[in-house]
């Protein structure tokens, strides 16, 4: 069982990765990442990472993808014209591609654990009291400049994004 | 009950960064170019959360945490910034936006 859901939920994901980097079209792009971010909090649930997940969902699939659809439509941004690539880059760019990552994949095959299997339910530390815990304990400092970044963020973001009045 | 080896999940993120990374460097819209950086953000999220999990602590939660805030805020000031770019340039296309000022 949890490996089908794996299955299915990283196919997901990885296809609409896919689809994220091959459209021309922005909003397809957006919806699609709405997915990956969707069966990614998925597999944050496989984990035993429920605050996580539902955070995921909240703020990723939630309040930033909203975010960008705005500015999309804002924009009115169609589809991107092809870019004019030279015939070396368009001969031999995907090949090169499948050799590096196959390179990379064969250099790192030997860090990887092997051993270590994932069974859902087996580490239940992350449900919104171990996170707060956590947070509120341990990581206090990191947590309040946090806050005070996103407080920076909304300001430059007010300041940057406002009309300009003369 | 057989589990899915946490290699999985580290391959799985493996490759959606590496998705993010060709996203990034062939789109040359700058919307699209800002979502492949959150595609890398998610991937390494999972990454975290998987060895959060291996180490049984919740220490790398909090980091996917703080990562979602960090990438919120960057998503704030980036989108205000792509508008106030698109504002003065009448355009996304990443070649034509080869000036700092004008």
């Amino acid at each position: 069982m949890d490996t089908f859901l794996f299955l299915i939920f990283a196919a997901i994901a990885v296809g609409c990765g896919v689809i994220v980097v091959s459209q021309r079209h922005p909003i397809h792009s957006a919806i699609s990442l709405i997915g990956v971010m969707g069966s990614l909090a998925v597999l944050y649930l496989l984990l035993g990472a429920e605050f996580i997940a539902a955070t995921q969902v909240l703020v990723y699939a939630g309040a930033v993808m909203v975010l960008f659809l705005f500015v999309i439509m804002l924009l009115n941004a169609g589809v991107e014209p092809p870019g004019g690539k030279s015939w070396p880059v368009r001969l031999l760019g995907i090949p090169l591609l499948v050799v590096l990552l196959g390179v990379v994949s064969f250099l790192i095959r030997g860090w990887i654990p092997v051993k270590e299997t994932v069974v859902f339910g087996s580490f239940t530390g992350g449900g919104p009291r171990d996170v707060g815990g956590a947070l509120f304990t341990e990581y206090l400092l990191p947590f309040e400049i946090v806050s005070v970044l996103i407080l920076v963020a909304i300001l430059g973001a007010v300041v940057l994004g406002g009309k300009e009045i003369d | 009950m057989a589990g899915v080896p946490l290699a999985w999940y580290l391959i799985l993120s493996a490759i959606l960064f590496a998705l993010g990374i060709a996203g990034f460097l062939f789109r040359r819209n700058l919307i699209t170019m800002f979502m492949s950086i959150e595609l890398m953000l998610n991937a390494v999220n999972l990454s975290f959360v998987a060895f959060s999990y291996k180490f049984g602590r919740v220490d790398g939660q909090i980091f996917t945490f703080f990562v979602m805030v960090v990438a919120a805020a960057e998503a704030a000031v980036g989108l205000a910034i792509i508008l106030a770019v698109f504002r003065t340039r009448k355009t996304l296309a990443v070649d034509e936006i080869d000036s700092l000022k004008y």
